[in-house]
């Protein structure tokens, strides 16, 4: 446990040193980006030096970085002169709230189609490996369009941007789910097949057991472990598909943030946007480690 | 990206699972390779599947839906969209191409050099490709261009950059089985130099799995570079790039669906044939490591 503690620390002073090093290898001076369309005098310049402690050498300024980083400090933003930590936090809720409803949404389908076609024969199993196929294919934002298009355009149902009230989030919770859910079911319903096979199933069948009681009290269990190691893409795709999906609905948020960061070549916010997602990863890859041990006695020892 | 790298290196499933499994369950068996062929000509010769120029505009004919003459109806700005789209597969199909023939040099590169390396080295080097894979490829690839700037070049290399870990991972491991294995044992005994046994044993060894994995990241490139595109991140307009066409076809979804749908579908469909033949290699190739 202590162990798995330590890896993810190194893992966040690797990513926090990385975007350091992007920072330096970002093209054009700081002083430059900072004196922005702003009168530039060599006054205003050394100003400018003194004031972000740019005359320091290198080892120094990566060492001040990392202290600030330990406190909280994620320095400020070169396009609004605003705190960078103040900015994440006025957009972090709306992103947390997307992809929340999103991974709900994801495993909730996925679950079902796991449980309604285990065992239903050859039709289903293709069924859902073309979903899959289709899920892994599609672009996420033309999944985002095409839903858009029907329910938005056509039928009307909810709002085309935006994030006013639960509405506006059913759009892009499902943009950022379907595809979610195609590769998670495909591989629940496997791992649920072959758990059907096992001796297990057949001991509980002669006990009595429904079919229905079967799968969701005993195969699901060991259907679980697979789906369990897909948490570092699961992770990956709703943290990358936030940004197409809010900027594709208009939505505030952290993906946004960065999309504008990017474009405006905005490093601290760029980076700051990078060590959220590291952290979001270690911590979810944590927990979920964790989780693994609850459902596999097998691994406590 | 949302990639599709679980399915790249899944373990193999025992084999009473395989045998059951349908060998063509999606599509037929032919069909993928057939698309993927109609694309490559696309990418080589657009004036054979599309006369009209791409990029000429005529705002009398403007959001005509498909019939003669715009077979695939035409843009907000008149231009004919199957002309765009089949114009547009150079622009998309060589971001992906280039941006995996890059991850792939470089991945095996650095793979094969820490699976070579003093033990320091290769721990140094293996965890920093961790590091690389925990952040999502879309952000890594948007730090790049936060860095470089927007434009075809820069998005290409930021893909490949994002990608370069997953392959370096598979080239490392795979090394260490190679440099265990009895040729290489005999090649040291017969005191060939360190530099002829990389090249003449250990390298040609450790590129099994890379068709299979090559095969399915282009897909992977190809949403990737269509997903920076539609942030405006890649060609900017007028090019007909998929990703690009989709961004601006998303302001007329309400009068013009064909807009929005053939680029689209081509996206879609090149990824789905690459996946599909990707994955048939795979089952193909099973169970064949030195």
């Amino acid at each position: 446990m202590i162990r798995r503690l330590g890896a993810g620390l190194a893992v966040l002073w690797a990513a926090a040193t990385a975007s350091y090093l992007a920072l330096l290898l970002a093209p054009g001076d700081t002083v430059d980006v900072l004196v922005g369309e702003g009168p530039d005098t060599p006054q205003i310049r050394a100003a400018i030096v003194r004031e972000w402690g740019l005359d320091r050498p290198g080892i120094v300024q990566y060492l001040a970085y990392l202290w600030r980083l330990l406190h909280g400090d994620l320095g400020r933003s070169y396009q609004s002169q605003r705190g960078v930590g103040e900015i994440l936090a006025t957009q972090v809720g709306p992103t947390v709230q997307l992809t929340l409803a999103a991974a709900a949404a994801g495993v909730t389908l996925a679950g079902l189609i796991a449980v309604v076609t285990a065992g239903r024969g050859r039709a289903a199993r293709a069924a859902v490996s073309a979903a899959e196929l289709v899920a892994v294919s599609v672009p996420p934002f033309l999944i985002g369009i095409v839903l858009l298009a029907v329910f938005s355009f056509t039928l009307g149902w909810f709002p085309v941007s935006g994030a006013a009230g639960p509405a506006a989030l059913v759009l892009p919770a499902l943009t950022l789910g379907l595809p979610i859910a195609g590769v998670l079911g495909q591989v629940l319903r496997g791992g649920l097949e072959r758990a059907l096979e096992q001796p297990f199933a057949l001991t509980a069948r002669a006990r009595g057991l429904t079919e229905r009681a079967l799968v969701t009290r005993h195969a699901l269990r060991h259907a679980l472990i697979p789906a369990v190691t897909l948490a570092g893409w699961f992770t990956g795709s709703l943290l990358g598909g936030a940004v197409i999906t809010e900027v594709l609905f208009g939505r505030p948020g952290l993906g946004r943030v960065a999309v504008d960061a990017v474009t405006g070549r905005d490093m601290p916010v760029v980076m700051a946007v990078v060590l959220l997602s590291a952290c979001v990863y270690v911590v979810i890859s944590t927990l979920l480690d964790l989780a693994y041990r609850a459902i596999d006695p097998q691994t406590r020892s | 990206m949302p990639a599709p790298t679980p399915t790249a290196l899944p373990a193999a499933p025992p084999a009473a699972v395989r045998r059951r499994r349908p060998r063509s369950a999606v599509l037929p068996p032919l069909l993928p390779s057939a698309l993927l062929g109609l694309v490559a000509l696309a990418v080589a010769v657009p004036g054979l599947l599309a006369g009209a120029d791409p990029l000429a505009a005529d705002p009398l004919a403007a959001l005509a839906p498909p019939g003669p003459g715009h077979w695939f109806g035409s843009d907000h700005l008149g231009r004919d969209v199957l002309a765009r789209v089949v114009h547009g597969a150079r622009h998309s199909i060589s971001i992906g191409v280039v941006a995996t023939a890059l991850a792939v040099t470089s991945g095996v590169l650095l793979g094969l050099a820490a699976g070579l390396s003093p033990r320091w080295l290769d721990e140094a080097l293996a965890r920093a490709f961790d590091v690389l894979s925990t952040l999502p490829e879309l952000l890594l690839a948007l730090l790049v261009v936060a860095i470089t700037g927007p434009g075809t070049a820069n998005v290409i290399f930021a893909i490949a950059v994002a990608q370069i870990p997953a392959y370096a991972r598979v080239i490392r491991a795979q090394t260490f089985v190679v440099r265990r294995s009895g040729c290489v044992e005999q090649a040291v005994t017969f005191g060939r130099g360190r530099l002829a046994i990389t090249a003449g044993h250990v390298l040609p060894n450790v590129l099994g799995p890379i068709p299979v994995l090559a095969t399915i990241g282009l897909g992977t490139a190809i949403i990737a570079g269509s997903g920076l595109s539609f942030l405006g991140m890649g060609p900017q307009p007028p090019a007909a790039e998929w990703g690009a066409m989709l961004s601006e076809a998303r302001d007329y979804l309400r009068v013009a669906w064909w807009e929005a749908l053939f680029p689209g579908l081509a996206i879609t469909l090149t990824v789905a044939c690459l996946t599909v033949v990707g994955r048939r290699l795979q089952r193909r190739f099973e169970g064949r490591t030195p």
